[in-house]
């Protein structure tokens, strides 16, 4: 057992070892760093799930360079997110500004969720104060006699069929 | 109260519905440019023929413009070309050409091979006027009125339906 533990262990970190690419080889990190931050704020327009900073895509590149350059530049974040909503737009927002009309956006799936537990409880409750003898029984509690009595009332309407 | 029970449940569900059916009817790949309405971006370009020739924002004001993101390596610009080649000769409305991330001598070759519709094609070879103007695809085109105010965006190749339904009323509209 500790033996597999072992090998397991050493496949796993095997793999993320080798999961480690090469990291840009960028004249300055700290710089690279920084921007690599705003880019995974912001979408690729041309792949629209990803982010500028994953997407190999031309236009990410230009402005992953955009950005960069604006940050050798001296802008600060606020700058650099502005400028980009000013030409594509709100939708270049990983995360989209809370506003009039984002407000179904960000909090209808939580109104959903609340409502359908809402109702969940509603209807456990009146179920949890209908009598027994309300709900179907259960087949394993069934008395003996009653099988029989069921398969021949059940014959018999066949028949009338 | 009996009713209710019933009808709440069916209008969440066709409100729901409706909701989804709209999200269905809409394309994805159209992003509503923030433009529309604003001012366009400046830029002061080389002309495509003529490195020593430059055009500027200011430049066209007064005159209602069409703007066409193209490039010698965009295959929908090639669908769309004609159109634009008839547009001009039709004199529709002044076309601008903006040659995105592209190399002088293809895009010259380009327009020998298929025809000019351009006015004056504009070189933008790092395509830095293009993400000012918000272009993330090619085609795109733009109208920009006589204020130098941008009136619509169309991503993606013109069509004829595009152009006799959207374009050709709106400069009409602009012009009058």
């Amino acid at each position: 057992m500790a033996r597999w533990i072992v090998i397991l262990t050493l496949a796993l970190l095997a793999g993320w070892t080798q999961a480690k690419e090469a990291a840009p080889a960028a004249e300055d990190p700290v710089l690279e760093a920084r921007m690599l931050r705003i880019a995974t704020e912001l979408r690729c327009l041309v792949c629209q799930n990803q982010t500028i900073a994953d997407s190999h895509a031309e236009l990410a590149v230009d402005l992953r360079n955009q950005v960069k350059e604006m940050l050798k530049r001296g802008d600060s974040d606020q700058m650099i997110i502005d400028y980009m909503t000013a030409r594509y737009g709100d939708f270049v927002l990983y995360r989209p500004p809370l506003k009039g009309t984002t407000l179904v956006l960000w909090f209808g799936p939580g109104l959903l969720l609340i409502g359908g537990l809402f109702t969940l409880f509603l209807v456990l409750r009146r179920r949890s104060r209908l009598s027994p003898d309300q709900f179907e029984a259960d087949p394993d509690e069934e008395l003996p006699a009653a099988p029989s009595e069921t398969t021949r009332s059940t014959f018999t309407a066949s028949r009338h069929d | 109260m009996k009713k209710l029970k019933f009808l709440l449940p069916l209008g969440i569900f066709l409100a729901l519905a409706a909701f989804l059916l709209i999200g269905l009817g809409l394309n994805p790949r159209e992003v509503p440019s923030p433009l529309i309405g604003k001012p366009a971006p400046a830029f002061d370009l080389p002309r495509l023929d003529d490195p020593g020739q430059r055009v500027r924002r200011e430049d066209l004001l007064g005159k209602v413009w069409m703007l066409n993101v193209w490039a010698s390596w965009c295959a929908a610009c090639r669908d769309e070309h004609p159109l634009l080649v008839e547009m001009a000769a039709r004199k529709i409305v002044p076309i601008y050409g903006l040659d995105y991330k592209d190399t002088r001598a293809a895009g010259q070759q380009t327009l020998a091979r298929f025809g000019d519709p351009y006015v004056a094609s504009l070189f933008d070879a790092d395509g830095r006027v293009g993400i000012d103007w918000g272009v993330y695809g090619v085609p795109e085109t733009f109208i920009i009125d006589r204020q130098g105010v941008i009136r619509m965006k169309h991503i993606g190749p013109l069509t004829p339906d595009v152009i006799r339904d959207k374009i050709e009323p709106l400069v009409r509209q602009l012009n009058g």
